[in-house]
């Protein structure tokens, strides 16, 4: 205040030479200053926008060709010397491998290329492993298409598609045990007959996971399920649980040292660091209550606890934010506690509620440390859960599991798909923080 | 809020025992060595029987050896998988919980190789010695213990590149910790004739043995708690880094790293199915004998596994980097007979 008053003060007036058109020194100074912070606030911003841009550039750069997936298109001559009509379950997917390396060999020849490979042998490193079951599969359910030739898609070896990605190169493939210079001249050649295609890549978001020695068949689909019944844990526990509490304290509690000590415990409770529940989880949850480990009730009942304090917090925050004159007008026509708070302060203090709730959820959401305690990290969700039971109860992975499960891998094709995950889970995290924000300009009221 | 929080904790009280439904797959845990392998088998098993796939967790051998001793039952796991053979406590730990049948399947060995970066110094041969002079906490010198003084391979061996040392080990709770201490710094520990200057100095075997697997901590050796990818991540960052990895990595990356030698002899899948290259371990599978005819498939996958298609030469096992067993039909007909510890040997 005494700034401001300066240039006009009584000294400065008597004095003719100053004016307020010339700006005098303190103010200059004043001024400057002003525009140094305001450059240093535009300095913070940039960085973190040069920072988030380089983030969100590295992320789809990395992680943008996980969603294209190489495959192979190839006649197969289903050999009913080898296979058995009768019983064609009988012959395994080693049975299978050979019928499907000839093919490939085969077309290879047709190109022109015979003395770079030795025999069909040499096929192996284009044909993803999981060829034969596929072509089993139709087998089986169709036994009468043995004896022909039947024109197979099935996913070529993670390398071959590194290549096509640019992962993988002459100069990389030459020093690499798992494939030769030749097979990529061969891959060259049939990527222009059209034999070899790159396409949009489905089953990186609806497959399973795959192991090792399959990176080109994972896919990201089983997590999402497991993060999916997680989260209805989560929503199913905390929202009720939530909500009731914030009520209760907000609206029926009587204000004393103990309601305070409760209210305290419950900001503490939202800044404890999440691990500490994963090791909570274990230990109530797994080794006392004997509930099956990687499960996603588990995930979901230890994410309920971290989930809470968020939901109460921001529930309280927008009950606060009813004027009380509503409460007094109910009250007034008669109305009981009850009846004000269930028929006008709730259905008022709700879009504030649900955007707390999916904020807590998004949260939930792409939280790893307390997964990693309870056993949904190291294991392979292959298996998609038959039935709503199963999955709560079948261990299953997490997206955000997932992801750290990829990026621990061998093969250098996981290290991309970690970066594709990384896609999906922000998608979903954008989706649900716009819905919030939605939510909040739509339907919240201010007084 | 009391009320409700009493009530949904009796739901789940309640609803607890309605988890230890009848089980229809195989469940394993173990070895995060293992795992790979495991869940390579376990998803062409799924393909090819009836059975649902089997679910396969890592968590470590001692973990999962753990779990696996916890008692019988549908609630307990069937199979443990171990970089490392089951020890005696663990036997005895088993017993006690009624976990008396073991069947110990040995599915073949695993290398551990030393490499650095493609382009690095020229890290191609290695003795153990060399290994033991450099990361060594004290050596013994004109009869006493000094710190190690050793601060560029070129000190340790002329041979080698004249850069600082800079070693990534396995940490303390890898099983190929071990292996390594036992096969690599206690083997050069006793070819540079350390331990004996150690025992002549007075120390009993044991301490020398000790002293000979304590690794220097200052900054030279690295422990890498977490898998060999960050191992790869720390070498990739310091071109005179070396690290310390399972054969199936290596052979998963042969485009940016480059082995060394060790003993002279180059780690590959024949090397080691011979002995010859020093640094190798079995791996094992551990299988609840009580758990056979009960869980569906148990015995099915078992045998899968060691089957010549899947665990012998050429197979995808040893496609991935897994040494094939020589042994492995004496294996194949241990698990058809179900021959359990301590009875067949």
């Amino acid at each position: 205040m005494s700034d401001a008053a300066n240039p006009a003060s009584p000294a400065a007036s008597n004095n003719g030479a100053r004016s307020i058109h010339t700006v005098d020194a303190r103010t200059k100074k004043r001024n400057a200053s002003e525009k140094r912070f305001k450059y240093y606030g535009i300095a913070a911003i940039a960085t973190g926008v040069f920072f988030l841009v380089v983030l969100l550039g590295s992320i789809l750069w990395n992680g943008v060709s996980a969603f294209q997936q190489t495959y192979l298109e190839v006649p197969v001559y289903l050999d009913p010397e080898r296979l058995d009509r009768e019983n064609p379950s009988s012959a395994t997917t080693f049975t299978y491998n050979p019928l499907i390396a000839e093919a490939v060999w085969e077309r290879a020849q047709e190109l022109g290329f015979g003395d770079e490979f030795e025999d069909e042998g040499g096929m192996s490193p284009l044909i993803s492993a999981s060829a034969a079951a596929i072509i089993r599969d139709r087998v089986i359910a169709n036994p009468d298409l043995i004896g022909e030739t039947i024109d197979v898609r099935i996913l070529a070896g993670s390398r071959v598609d590194g290549y096509l990605k640019g992962r993988v190169d002459r100069d990389s493939a030459s020093r690499d045990r798992n494939i030769d210079v030749a097979h990529l001249e061969l891959v060259d050649a049939m990527q222009e007959n059209g034999s070899i295609r790159k396409v949009f890549n489905w089953d990186f978001i609806t497959g399973t996971d795959a192991s090792e020695s399959r990176a080109e068949q994972a896919g990201i689909g089983v997590a999402m399920l497991g993060s999916f019944f997680m989260m209805l844990v989560v929503l199913g526990l905390s929202l009720p649980i939530g909500v009731a509490t914030s009520i209760y304290l907000e609206e029926f509690a009587p204000k004393n040292k103990f309601t305070d000590l409760i209210e305290v415990n419950i900001s503490n409770l939202a800044a404890v660091p999440s691990i500490v529940f994963g090791i909570l989880g274990l230990a109530v949850f797994i080794q006392f209550m004997h509930l099956p480990q990687s499960a996603p009730l588990v995930g979901g009942l230890v994410l309920t606890l971290m989930t809470l304090p968020t939901i109460i917090i921001s529930t309280r925050a927008s009950l606060q934010s009813v004027p009380p004159s509503i409460r007094a007008a109910a009250l007034g026509v008669g109305a009981s506690k009850m009846q004000s708070v269930f028929h006008h302060v709730l259905p008022l203090a709700l879009p504030g509620i649900l955007t707390g709730t999916i904020i807590g959820l998004a949260q939930a959401l792409g939280e790893t440390a307390p997964l990693l305690l309870i056993g949904m990290v190291g294991y392979i969700a292959t298996n998609y859960p038959d039935g709503i039971a199963s999955g709560f109860l079948d261990p299953n992975s997490a997206m955000p599991a997932q992801i750290y499960e990829w990026a621990k891998r061998a093969d250098p094709a996981y290290y991309e798909r970690a970066w594709g995950g990384i896609i999906i889970l922000l998608v979903f995290l954008f989706a649900m923080n716009a819905i919030a924000i939605l939510l909040r300009r739509r339907f919240e009221r201010r007084w | 809020m009391t009320k409700t929080l009493t009530v949904s904790a009796l739901a789940l009280a309640v609803a607890a025992p309605a988890f230890a439904q009848s089980r229809d797959n195989v469940q394993v845990a173990g070895s995060s060595t293992v795992l790979p392998y495991a869940s390579i088998v376990a998803e062409a098993f799924g393909e090819n029987f009836d059975f649902p796939t089997p679910v396969v967790e890592s968590g470590g051998s001692s973990a999962g050896l753990k779990r696996f001793c916890e008692g019988v039952g549908e609630n307990s796991i069937d199979i443990a998988n171990a970089s490392r053979a089951i020890r005696e406590g663990e036997i005895e730990t088993c017993a006690a919980n009624g976990v008396e049948e073991i069947i110990e399947v040995r599915i073949g060995y695993d290398g551990i190789v030393f490499a650095s970066q493609i382009d690095g110094p020229e890290f191609t041969a290695f003795e153990p010695s060399d290994w033991y002079s450099a990361l060594a906490a004290e050596i013994p010198q004109d009869g006493e213990m000094v710190a190690n003084p050793n601060q560029t391979w070129a000190d340790v061996n002329g041979d080698l590149p004249s850069v600082d040392i800079a070693a990534f080990i396995p940490g303390t709770k890898h099983g190929t910790r071990e292996v390594f201490e036992e096969n690599v710094l206690l083997q050069g520990c006793e070819d540079t004739g350390a331990m004996e200057a150690m025992m002549e100095m007075g120390m009993s075997e044991d301490d020398a043995e000790a002293a000979c697997m304590a690794v220097r901590t200052d900054g030279a050796s690295v422990d890498i708690d977490g898998d060999y990818t960050e191992t790869l991540a720390r070498i990739d960052s310091n071109p005179d880094g070396i690290g310390v990895f399972g054969l199936a990595f290596y052979e998963n990356n042969t485009d940016t790293l480059k082995v060394a030698t060790m003993g002279g002899v180059e780690p590959s899948t024949e090397t080691i199915a011979s002995g010859e290259y020093p640094v190798s371990r079995p791996l094992f599978f551990y299988i609840k004998k009580a758990h056979i005819g009960v869980i569906p498939g148990l015995k099915e996958y078992a045998s899968f596994f060691v089957s010549d298609e899947i665990a012998g030469p050429g197979g995808p096992l040893a496609n991935y980097g897994l040494v094939p067993d020589p042994e492995l039909a004496a294996t194949q007909s241990k698990i058809e007979n179900e021959e359990t510890m301590g009875a067949g040997s």
